[in-house]
């Protein structure tokens, strides 16, 4: 075969590779949680509607109509500016990633597909009928259309963070030297992995959030210019509600992904509190050198004397306090290498026509290497340390901002029903002095950095690897020149710094015009 | 076609919803650009399928010798 073979990989191919996909992900991840958020509240408003009119209330019932119009012209424009941005990722997967495409094989293509074939059937579907089918639908069709809409949404998510939890933890394959690539031995393992189930959940629910937050800050701006009151008081106790269980269920759901990431990635929880010795009855830090005791010994094992090992433990091995043995960084190069010499073995042996036993012998070897196959790129140790200030910072904003969200939607929630009476009585949240509400309308860009947050913890975090434990990004990326990837990097920015100014445009001139507008 | 038919009242959601929509008309447009830049443009100037290109049929063994050289 004649190829030139790039044995030191361009640095600047793998980082300008990681940073266009890191720019792509970050724009994407900017619609899907407002299209999942508003998914939910569009979908409530809609059920008062319909319960209002079952009722006979016909007044109430044509002004929940406009308000489910309202928030659902809100959401299409969303929808609209989100539709197709997370190809691109596939795009780069093809391009810039064309080794690791390769090696995950069908198992990141069949969660993909289905992602596909759902969002395409279920979304365009009941989209149409949810825009294009007041007049033409039954009530209760119309409804059901709206809320299989955000259904169709989510389970897309769910496709999505399937493949992307089989990265983090990949379970559910068996890896042919033959093909070169992970074969599905269990559709189930992958698609109910327990990493799969905890990131959804976490992810869906922090979506929600952005929805609350959104609707809560929207209305500030109607209630702010005292227009639209009625409507902005309604919505705003559903956007709050919604956002006050999403926060709350995220906080839940938060310390579930925490136990799994101490489980199957130890490194990046050690990162995440920069966490260098580790031990049992750790405290987790608020900021450097102010920590709550227990907390994080807590949060990774739900044992306040649970044992969490530290980044020198993670590379040095390290028993456990089952009497079970991590291996040391150097073992696991050690064995990564046998697997990766076995692997170039075994394909010659093939390729020579050698006998059976000989060949089999390299298999034996690589199947029992295989788990740490990733290593045997690794030069250093070092090199499978997560960037620790990126990860103890993304992870502080995220659970700092998530706690105010709890708080604020408690507070936005107690005004908006009058609660506690004393506090309320002689105010009206709908004729606060206007910081309040600029202080809601401030929080709509934190909720953003907040979801964006975690991503960064998720991400960074398991740096080196594309895989975890298989594949670091140097033996993932294609041959490609940099300037190439430079080129389309700065490309997106330009593409979606626009979409995204087309979009906030196209939003605030419909807040602007308000509900009425949305008689169409 | 009858009037009452499924398939009519299919096909009148979609043409009654297009024919009136007003800011829809915008966001389609933006859309159909966005979807040429994306698969147009994007796609076939900027991401071409790398191991079509390089590996001449044989992508397990180019994978497979890309992999086993890097880790040496």
């Amino acid at each position: 075969m004649l190829h030139n073979l790039l044995l030191n990989i361009d640095a600047g191919t793998i980082d300008w590779s990681r940073a266009q996909f890191a720019l792509t992900a970050i724009y994407h991840w900017l619609f899907v949680p407002l299209t999942l958020g508003l998914a939910v509240i569009m979908g409530i408003i809609e059920t008062i509607y319909y319960r209002t009119q079952k009722r006979g209330d016909e007044t109430a019932a044509l002004f929940w109509k406009d308000t489910a119009k309202f928030w659902q012209k809100l959401f299409g424009i969303n929808f609209a500016m989100g539709v197709a941005t997370g190809i691109i990722l596939e795009f780069e997967f093809g391009t810039n990633w064309s080794n690791y495409s390769w090696f995950v094989g069908d198992i990141f293509g069949a969660p993909l597909a289905v992602e596909g074939i759902v969002a395409f059937f279920m979304e365009s579907t009941f989209v149409a009928v949810m825009f294009f089918g007041w007049n033409k639908v039954s009530r209760g069709f119309h409804l059901a259309s709206t809320w299989l809409t955000g259904l169709g949404a989510t389970i897309s998510a769910w496709w999505i963070l399937v493949a992307n939890a089989w990265m983090q933890y990949p379970v559910g394959c068996e890896f042919n030297p033959d093909t070169m690539r992970n074969e599905m031995v269990s559709f189930a393992e992958v698609a109910l992995s327990p990493f799969a189930v905890s990131k959804f959940c976490h992810t869906v629910t922090s979506a929600w959030i952005i929805g609350g937050i959104f609707c809560v800050g929207v209305c500030c701006w109607y209630l702010m210019k005292k227009r639209e009151t009625k409507m902005a008081l309604e919505s705003m106790k559903i956007g709050a509600a919604v956002g006050l269980v999403a926060a709350v269920l995220a906080a839940a759901t938060g310390h579930k992904s925490a136990q799994d990431v101490s489980r199957v990635q130890p490194m990046k929880l050690a990162a995440m509190e920069a966490l260098y010795d580790g031990g049992t009855g750790q405290g987790l830090k608020l900021i450097e050198g102010i920590e709550v005791p227990y907390a994080l010994s807590f949060m990774a094992t739900n044992d306040f004397n649970g044992y969490v090992p530290g980044i020198n433990d993670l590379l040095n091995g390290y028993t456990r306090p089952d009497g079970t043995r991590e291996p040391s960084v150097d073992e696991k190069i050690e064995k990564g290498k046998q697997a990766i010499e076995a692997l170039a073995a075994y394909r010659k042996a093939k390729a020579e026509g050698a006998d059976e036993a000989a060949v089999d012998a390299q298999l034996s070897i690589i199947k029992a290497n295989m788990k740490y196959f990733g290593y045997g790129y690794i030069k250093d140790k070092a090199q499978v340390v997560p960037p620790i200030a990126v990860n103890f910072w993304a992870f502080r904003i995220m659970v700092g901002l998530g706690c105010l969200f709890i708080l604020f939607f408690a507070v936005v929630l107690a005004g908006a029903y009058g609660f506690p009476k004393q506090l309320w009585q002689k105010r009206d949240i709908t004729a606060l002095p206007a910081w309040h509400y600029w202080v809601a309308i401030a929080l709509i860009p934190l909720g953003y950095i907040a979801s964006e947050s975690g991503w960064l913890v998720a991400e960074f975090g398991r740096q080196p690897w594309t895989i975890q434990d298989m594949l670091p990004t140097w033996a993932a990326v294609s041959d490609l020149q940099s300037g190439s990837v430079i080129t389309t990097f700065f490309l997106f920015l330009v593409l979606f710094s626009t979409m995204l100014a087309v979009e906030i445009s196209i939003l605030l001139k419909q807040i602007k015009k308000g509900p009425d507008a949305s008689h169409e | 076609m009858k009037k009452n038919s499924f398939a009519y009242r299919v096909f009148d959601l979609y043409y009654d919803g297009f024919k009136n929509m007003r800011l829809g008309r915008t966001l389609w447009a933006i859309i159909l650009i966005k979807l040429f830049i994306i698969f147009v443009v994007l796609k076939i100037f900027f991401f071409p399928n790398f191991l079509k290109e390089h590996a001449e049929g044989d992508e397990a063994g180019y994978v497979a010798t890309e992999l086993t050289e890097r880790g040496k």
